[in-house]
């Protein structure tokens, strides 16, 4: 079975070797612009303070792993089971069905981590310098690990439950939520006089991939603590993964 | 591989697409299941290919039950589904690599089956193109290509030759049978009657999900009432409608069925079913047309085929 799944997973990544500069193009060009614009221009402009960007950068890498890992998943499985029936192949390989869906979990995740580790060097180049803490290296990879996965077991969820006609309004009225009320923009503790957003932004699980970010990166800036975020994307884990395996055996079997 | 009082009801559907199915298929044959759109066979192969969860009843391939072992059942059967569902990510050659090492197949021995497969299916040249642009011929060859890759013991074919124009429907006929002289047992499906004859050792008859009959294609077509039949090309003048003329023919004695089989403008394709010898009804035949005012311009005298089976099991033309 190791080997089947072995394959099933080399598949995708000479998939994506043969695309790279696609890949990187999909999943970097709006954190940099992003960054350039709210972290570097506002700021030089003089519209923004100069810890701004310390506040952002944290955000954008807990956005990009996030974002990444649900695209990754949803467009081709939304592509796979409702249009080309590509995965079929796979389908029927001596695998059980959870390791299919397993093996697309992993790898959407693997290009997340991969896209969140370029923000790095990126931000060093549009920023100058950002915020680096060797004490919270561990906290970081953790938060990213869970972040990516979390966003892949999102994009099974909406990739298998969403019908092939429909991914355009569902992205729509998904993905633009999701890119607000992820506090990838603001500290969410700052938010205590603004209580209903709080709210909203505590649903969404990108939130505790930014604020555990932050509490790895920039422990001054007001955030929720790091074992709340790991509790919060762990349990945010284990629901998506449900929910997204659910998914997945209602496509996959009839 | 043996099918026991299968059912299959889709959620929120009214009737049963396959209704208690009993059949079993012997290794190294050809078995075809023939039977219109929708009869529940395409229900069926996706049953037996671990796709599609039965309702009732059991499904066993090589004695292993496709519910409770589907894993297993999965490495034992190739799949040549009706629609294209090649990786159009990878190159000819690559769709059949990943699809052996998908299955563990070491890699010596999926490269060497890669290439026979190529050459065989006449794909070495496009070996590395995508099958973007492919034509509907070539991915049904890439698809069984790449099907035998781990050397299945039973190949489930749903609709192998539609949309195929002759000569590719040759090709994979061909294909089909120098598959059963190697021992493989194949399953296909088809609303081809023609297909059904000319590949199956057995054909079970299905329609509204229920196997109507099933033996060898010159059993079923002995098993008539009917012994003959005559193809008449008829041009229609003027006001002159068919269905007068079919009324006309129907009436003759001698004619146990008569229908209209084809027609382009005025000219009509006319088939009789008849009891007798089709020699005899020749001269009746043309006199009545003649009676109607119509011309007559073609007549050919035909055995009766599955499609009359189908007929009368069902009331209805296969078409």
């Amino acid at each position: 079975m190791l080997r089947s799944f072995g394959s099933v997973l080399r598949r995708d990544i000479v998939v994506t070797g043969k695309d790279l500069v696609a890949f990187l193009a999909q999943v970097l060009l709006q954190p940099v612009f992003f960054l350039f614009v709210f972290g570097k221009l506002l700021t030089s402009l003089g519209y923004t303070s100069s810890g701004y960007s310390n506040l952002l950068f944290p955000g954008l890498v807990a956005l990009t792993a996030t974002v990444t890992a649900i695209q990754a998943m949803a467009f081709p499985l939304v592509v796979e089971f409702g249009w080309t029936k590509e995965i079929e192949d796979r389908l029927l390989a001596p695998l059980p069905l959870w390791a299919v869906a397993a093996e697309k979990v992993l790898f959407a995740s693997l290009r997340a981590l991969a896209a969140s580790a370029v923000m790095f060097p990126i931000g060093i180049g549009v920023l100058g310098s950002i915020p680096y803490r060797a004490a919270g290296l561990g906290l970081l990879v953790g938060v990213a690990l869970l972040g990516s996965l979390v966003g892949a077991c999102i994009g099974l969820t909406i990739g298998t439950f969403v019908p092939v006609t429909k991914i355009n309004i569902a992205f729509a009225l998904i993905f633009t939520p999701l890119l607000f009320t992820g506090a990838t923009q603001y500290p969410w503790p700052s938010l205590a006089h603004l209580r209903w957003f709080q709210v909203v932004s505590a649903a969404n699980p990108i939130t505790y991939v930014s604020e555990g970010m932050r509490a790895a990166l920039v422990p001054n800036i007001p955030h929720i603590p790091g074992w709340i975020c790991l509790l919060a994307l762990a349990g945010s884990l284990a629901l998506f993964g449900t929910l997204g395996m659910i998914g997945f055996r209602r496509r996959a079997i009839d | 591989m043996e099918v026991r009082d299968l059912v299959k009801r889709y959620p929120k559907a009214r009737t049963d697409a396959v209704d208690r199915l009993t059949f079993a298929v012997a290794g190294g044959e050809i078995f075809g299941l023939l039977g219109p759109n929708g009869a529940g066979k395409s229900t069926t192969i996706g049953v037996l290919t671990t796709r599609v969860r039965p309702t009732a009843g059991q499904a066993l391939i090589a004695n292993v039950d496709v519910t409770v072992a589907p894993r297993t059942v999965r490495s034992l059967l190739g799949v040549v589904p009706q629609r294209n569902n090649l990786d159009r990510s990878l190159s000819v050659r690559q769709n059949l690599l990943f699809h052996a090492a998908y299955h563990g197949v070491p890699k010596a021995v999926r490269t060497r089956r890669a290439e026979a497969l190529l050459e065989q299916f006449s794909l070495t040249d496009r070996a590395n193109e995508k099958p973007d642009l492919f034509s509907g011929g070539q991915n049904q060859r890439m698809m069984i290509a790449r099907a035998l890759m781990h050397d299945p013991r039973v190949l489930f074919l749903d609709e192998p030759s539609t949309g195929l124009d002759p000569a590719a429907r040759l090709f994979v006929w061909d294909r089909i049978r120098e598959l059963r002289e190697a021992g493989v047992t194949i399953v296909l499906t088809t609303h081809d009657m023609d297909e059904a004859a000319a590949l199956a050792d057995r054909v079970g008859i299905v329609d509204s999900g229920r196997l109507l009959a099933l033996d060898t294609p010159a059993a079923l077509v002995r098993g008539l009432a009917t012994g003959s039949s005559l193809q008449v090309t008829v041009e229609l003048a003027g006001e002159l409608g068919v269905a007068g003329l079919l009324d006309r023919l129907g009436t003759l004695a001698g004619v146990q069925r008569c229908e209209q089989v084809g027609a382009e403008a005025a000219v009509y394709t006319i088939r009789l079913c008849l009891t007798g010898e089709a020699a005899a009804m020749i001269t009746p035949v043309a006199t009545a047309v003649a009676e109607v005012g119509a011309r007559l311009t073609g007549m050919e005298i035909g055995e009766a085929s599955l499609e009359d089976v189908f007929i009368e099991l069902t009331g209805r033309s296969l078409r």
